[in-house]
């Protein structure tokens, strides 16, 4: 991002405090004016619906703060859910074990992009586009155009149980306890320090004695291992495993983690200022279709605000950029000339 | 004789800093004019105006009598005024001939780019400049020098009248300046002006009739070369005079500290092998390219050795390891402060905090204040002069984020200081401040491994120079016996057999 | 004159033939894979190089061919066009659209709008990321979004038929010229048109110095901005025209036209050699890399193969193309490097 956009994203206040404030802002605003919006119910939809694209969003962003992208995300999702159903089919009845085998196959499909990228120094951008194909064609190769829906109804209650006295899914936990232990990675360990830096300037990283392709292959493991874990919870959420689970969802969570305020190019952004995007699309999204806003209305929406969000800090800086120079060149221009 | 090119009244801010404060030149027609100041003194703000990178805020630009607007480098390049930056700014994909007359590729029917035509006159221009430069090769993996070469014949392809050469020879070894400096004056004697910048006095003595000397944005003086003395430029430069450059204390020479053996990376260099003692400054001279820089990532652990060990304090280092290197006590000041030494974007605390972040942590964490405090520290004990330390370095001077660069190593309290070019590029004053600096951990024990092109420097500080050419070493020289002459020598590979 | 002394000059350097080889092992390397994999194809099923089978083919490879070779176009100037397959969503449906509410207009006019639209909406992805100096990659993802959302508004849920078309456009899907299809010589024409302008042309050349270094193109007074664009706009009108073919391949139009194709675009681009950091590759790369990608889609099921495997191997390929890519360019970089000692 340009000089002129920090520096106006700095002058907005924190992105992060600027998605929260909208965050609550739509909520407030919706639960007034929408009928529905206020109700449990609302919220329970809400968040199932952000649970996945949150545990993929949160490894997402720090590659992003690192300069990478992973858009293998979603068929890695794909690919597990049909591996679950697979194994199901074929008689794996503990869901402890299916979790644990699921885990470790993200890990690997992670590792095997952290490899291209940080073993072969080739660009994340096309090694996930690549390994974006081959994984859902894997998913396609694993059960075809089957569907795995016969699961105990026990497993596919127990992903959405809600806690004791509210109507929320009880997965949130899972999903706070993580996002605490990626911020803090984040904010407030030598690691973060060192994925910020490498953002900004790997080759100074290196000098400074980051192991820059460590971090980055760990972070695409990492990757792998949420998104897989965001396909079990799909499979269960579903009670469906389909090879086609999920299918551009990487663009989906991109979007969420740019909207909130992550720079494509790395080297800033906040994990706050992502999980309340996050947040603020699955409230709008909902809000809007309570109020029989037609969906395509919603998928213009949310490209709007992605557009707005880089452009309208950039067009503030530039034009308080313009003023200033007017302001400052008024006494230096001479009547004589 | 009316001059070519007159700069009158040129005032440039940026935000609350005023680069360039009503600064007049006025450069003639055949003439060579250096341009000298410390860092910050607003030189490059002036090359970009006449470049047309930026728009002056105030101020006219005139050239052969005619006012001149520039409202983008398009403008400057048709209106004959050409830049040589510091850093090349060629397209590596693109192939040498096209990066030379890009956008403005001879034509043929239908305004297509006629191809032969363009690399036959690429061709003639190489022959012109005397140099072996195939026009259809690719930029990409040509030395700085060739680039230099490329970003000349660009030049001379314009037939500018008025050549701006910012630092030129930064990265050149001694022949390649001297062919240079024929070529420069070739095209000073047709008629050109040549505002040459440049932090080597003795080319600027050597090459130029006047020189204008800034300070802080503003016109300090203009004077003519066989008037001035060196003493007199630095003068104004800084404004004061200076102590004694090189001060160089007594230092007890103990126990060896960093001993390199055998160290080898194929087609880049071979076999090094030298000792540096507790107390000691050794310089690693020789001529850019010589493989000095990728000896000394070699040792840090940037890149991989592909035979050899380092040890420091008699214990070995894993290869490639640069976690491990700053661990057993090793520290590099890189040669690149803006690529390689800071995170431009980064505030002064976390950059002068990054090597050491995890010794900063209290159970694994890094609480609120700890690197501020850290930073602060050092931050004071170097004079870097900053508005904040949460401030990004890229908004301090480059003498300042040198120091940035000092205190992030030398907060690690290393036993094995590398230098790389230490002083390239910083003002006089600090310059001497480094120097004194070093002096002064060598004495409390440090073992200094110092990289420099300017000879000087090498010999003002060095008790032993190691001398490096092709890839390897050629010559151990004490002090007592080090001079100009060796050292040269040994550098251009005539002493070898000795 | 100034003259310093003048040795010999070799036009002909180690490091410089190899760039140049380089240059073609790329092109030759994805026509050879081609190659084989036609060859193998055909020696386990001769049928499939059937007059039929080829036209099936080059059909199939038409539309991504089209959009390759505008994705190409801006992927050389380092920046990438996610919008492409909402573009092409658009300017399908609106060519059904125009069709059912003015039957009579004629083809030509039809091409024209589908084109101009296109370019409209690459004007929109230029302007905001030429003037708002805002990143490609957000934008486009951004516009991606938007253009399929504004499609599937006007859609309202509706499809639009081969009856609704006139007979004389839907034959153009699928009638051939000397056996070529008309559909592949737009696509040719195209690709030529695009190919000698790239080599040929002051703008041409630029785009590859603005994607080989945009720094270093602000300060060499290329107008960078403009020339991106350019490029956007190309990239539109190209996604453009792909969507009346679309329209006139497939006679059934519903707001779906070309979903989630941008990754493939960009996967055909980056199979046929383009850099994804700009500055290097050609558009005949990337056409071929679109026809390489439908023939194994096409292949698969003749070799025997489950067609559940196409993802696969068409993921597998990626990663072997970009992976060999590096494996060359380091070579040709080494080679440039020892060759660099060459002034006297």
């Amino acid at each position: 991002m340009s000089d002129r956009a920090i520096r106006a994203r700095g002058a907005l206040g924190s992105w992060s405090a600027v998605m929260l404030v909208a965050l609550v802002a739509v909520a407030v605003v919706g639960s007034l004016t929408i009928d529905g919006v206020a109700s449990p119910r609302f919220w329970r939809f809400v968040t199932l619906e952000a649970i996945p694209i949150a545990l993929i969003a949160l490894p997402m962003t720090l590659i992003v703060i690192t300069g990478e992208i992973d858009l293998s995300v979603a068929s890695v999702l794909g690919l597990t859910c049909t591996v679950v159903g697979q194994l199901w089919v074929w008689g794996v009845s503990s869901l402890p074990a299916l979790i644990a085998i699921s885990l470790l196959m993200g890990a690997v499909l992670g590792a095997v992009n952290g490899l291209f990228v940080t073993g072969f120094g080739l660009p994340s951008l096309a090694v996930t586009i690549g390994t974006l194909a081959l994984y859902r064609g894997l998913a396609y190769v694993v059960l075809g155009d089957r569907a795995v829906a016969n699961y105990p109804v026990a497993w596919t209650t127990s992903a959405i149980k809600p806690l004791p006295g509210t109507t929320i899914p009880w997965v949130i936990l899972v999903v706070a306890a993580l996002a605490v232990i990626f911020a803090v990675v984040l904010h407030a360990t030598p690691i973060g320090r060192g994925l910020y830096a490498m953002g900004n300037n790997a080759e100074a990283a290196r000098f400074a004695g980051v192991n820059v392709r460590q971090a980055k292959f760990w972070l695409f493991v990492a990757s792998g291992a949420m998104s897989a874990l965001a396909g079990v919870f799909w499979t269960l959420r579903f009670a469906s495993a389909r090879a086609d689970n999920g299918t551009g969802l990487e663009l989906a969570v991109v979007a969420a983690v740019l909207l909130g305020g992550v720079s494509i190019f790395g080297g800033r952004g906040a994990l706050l200022g992502v999980l309340a995007s996050v947040c603020l699309l699955g409230v709008l999204r909902n809000a809007l279709q309570l109020a029989y806003v037609p969906e395509n209305t919603l998928t213009v929406i949310t490209g709007s605000l992605l557009i707005a969000s880089v452009v309208g800090p950039n067009v503030v800086g530039m034009l308080r950029e313009r003023l200033r120079r007017r302001r400052s060149n008024a006494p230096t221009v001479s009547p004589s000339s | 004789m009316p001059p070519l090119l007159t700069l009158d009244g040129l005032s440039k801010s940026f935000g609350a800093v005023a680069a360039l404060q009503d600064v007049r030149l006025e450069l003639f027609g055949g003439e060579a004019h250096a341009l000298v100041g410390e860092n910050g003194a607003g030189k490059s703000t002036l090359v970009k105006i006449l470049a047309g990178v930026y728009p002056p805020d105030a101020g006219t630009i005139t050239l052969d009598g005619q006012p001149l607007s520039l409202s983008g480098p398009a403008d400057a390049r048709s209106a004959g005024i050409a830049v040589i930056y510091q850093e090349p700014t060629l397209f590596p994909d693109l192939s040498v001939a096209e990066n030379i007359f890009i956008g403005r590729q001879p034509l043929r029917s239908l305004r297509r780019i006629d191809l032969a035509k363009m690399r036959a006159r690429a061709a003639e221009l190489f022959a012109r400049l005397g140099v072996r430069l195939d026009p259809d090769r690719p930029a990409r993996g040509l030395s700085i020098a060739d680039q230099q070469l490329v970003e000349i014949a660009k030049a001379i392809s314009l037939e500018a009248r008025v050549l701006v050469m910012d630092e030129p020879t930064a990265a050149l070894s001694g022949v390649e300046v001297e062919r240079l400096f024929a070529v420069t004056r070739a095209l000073r004697d047709a008629g050109a002006a040549v505002l040459f910048i440049s932090h080597r006095f003795d080319e600027v003595f050597a090459l130029c009739q006047r020189i204008t000397v800034m300070r802080d944005g503003r016109r300090v003086s203009t004077g003519v070369t066989q008037s001035l003395t060196v003493d007199a430029v630095v003068r104004q430069m800084v404004g004061r005079e200076v102590s004694a450059m090189f001060d160089k204390q007594p230092a007890a020479i103990g126990e060896p500290r960093l001993e390199v053996r055998g160290l080898t990376r194929h087609g880049v260099f071979a076999d090094i092998g030298f000792t540096v003692h507790s107390g000691e400054i050794v310089a690693l001279a020789g001529l850019v390219g010589a493989g000095r820089s990728e000896v000394i990532r070699a040792i840090f652990g940037i890149d991989r050795r592909d035979a050899g060990e380092v040890l420091v304090d008699g214990a070995a280092l894993p290869n490639a390891d640069t976690a491990a290197a700053i661990k057993a006590g090793i520290a590099l000041v890189p040669e690149d402060r803006r690529q390689q030494g800071l995170v431009m974007e980064l505030s002064v605390e976390r950059n002068a905090t990054l090597p050491r972040r995890w010794a900063l942590t209290r159970a694994g964490l890094l609480f609120p204040g700890a690197e501020s405090r850290a930073a602060a520290t050092w931050a004071q004990r170097l004079q870097v002069k900053a508005a904040r330390l949460t401030d990004p370095v890229a908004t301090l001077s480059g003498g300042n984020q040198q120091k940035v660069v000092l205190a992030k190593w030398l907060a690690t309290a290393p036993r094995v200081l590398i230098v790389d070019e230490p002083t390239r590029g910083i003002d006089v004053g600090t310059k001497a401040e480094v120097h004194r600096l070093l002096s002064t951990l060598a004495a409390d024990g440090v073992a200094v491994l110092m990289v420099s092109s300017e000879l000087p420097e090498v010999l003002g500080m060095a008790d032993r120079v190691l001398v490096m050419h092709e890839g390897r070493l050629t010559a151990d020289i004490p002090r007592a016996r080090a001079g100009e002459e060796a050292v040269m020598l040994a550098a251009t590979g005539q002493a070898a057999a000795a | 004159m100034m003259t310093v002394d003048a040795p010999p000059v070799r036009p002909q350097t180690r490091g410089a033939r190899l760039a140049r080889r380089a240059f073609l092992v790329r092109e030759l390397g994805i026509a050879l894979a081609l190659g084989l994999l036609v060859a193998v194809t055909f020696a386990v099923n001769p049928r499939f190089l059937s007059a039929q089978n080829i036209k099936d083919l080059l059909l199939g490879s038409t539309i991504l061919a089209i959009l390759a070779v505008g994705q190409a176009i801006v992927v050389i100037t380092r920046n990438v066009d996610l919008s492409v397959g909402s573009i092409l969503g658009l300017s399908a449906f609106a060519t059904g659209a125009l069709f059912v509410a003015a039957p009579g207009t004629p083809i030509a006019v039809m091409l024209l709008a589908g084109v101009a639209l296109g370019a409209v909406l690459g004007a929109v992805n230029g302007g905001l990321i030429a003037t708002a100096k805002v990143p490609a990659l957000v934008v486009t993802l951004g516009t991606l979004y938007v253009f399929r959302g504004l499609d599937y508004m006007w859609a309202t849920g509706r499809q639009i038929n081969a009856a609704d078309m006139p007979p004389g456009f839907l034959r153009m899907g699928t009638d051939t010229v000397l056996g070529m299809p008309v559909l592949a010589l737009f696509a040719a024409a195209v690709l030529i048109a695009v190919g000698y302008y790239l080599r040929h042309y002051r703008g041409g050349r630029e785009l590859y110095a603005i994607g080989s270094d945009p720094a270093a193109a602000r300060l060499s007074g290329i107008p960078a901005g403009r020339r991106v664009f350019a490029a956007f706009v190309a990239s539109g009108a190209l996604a453009g025209l792909a969507g009346v073919l679309h329209a006139a391949r497939f006679g059934t139009i519903d707001a779906n036209a070309g979903l989630g194709s941008e990754l493939n675009v960009v996967a055909a681009v980056v199979v046929g050699g383009v850099a994804i950091f700009g500055g290097s590759g050609s558009v005949y790369g990337a056409a071929l890399g679109a026809v390489l990608l439908t023939t194994i889609r096409a292949a698969l099921p003749v070799l025997g193969i489950s067609p559940f495997w196409q993802g696969a191997a068409v993921g597998a390929l990626i990663l072997a193309a970009i992976g060999l890519d590096r494996a060359l360019s380091a070579r040709v970089a080494r080679s440039l490097r020892e060759r660099n000692v060459t002034h006297v």
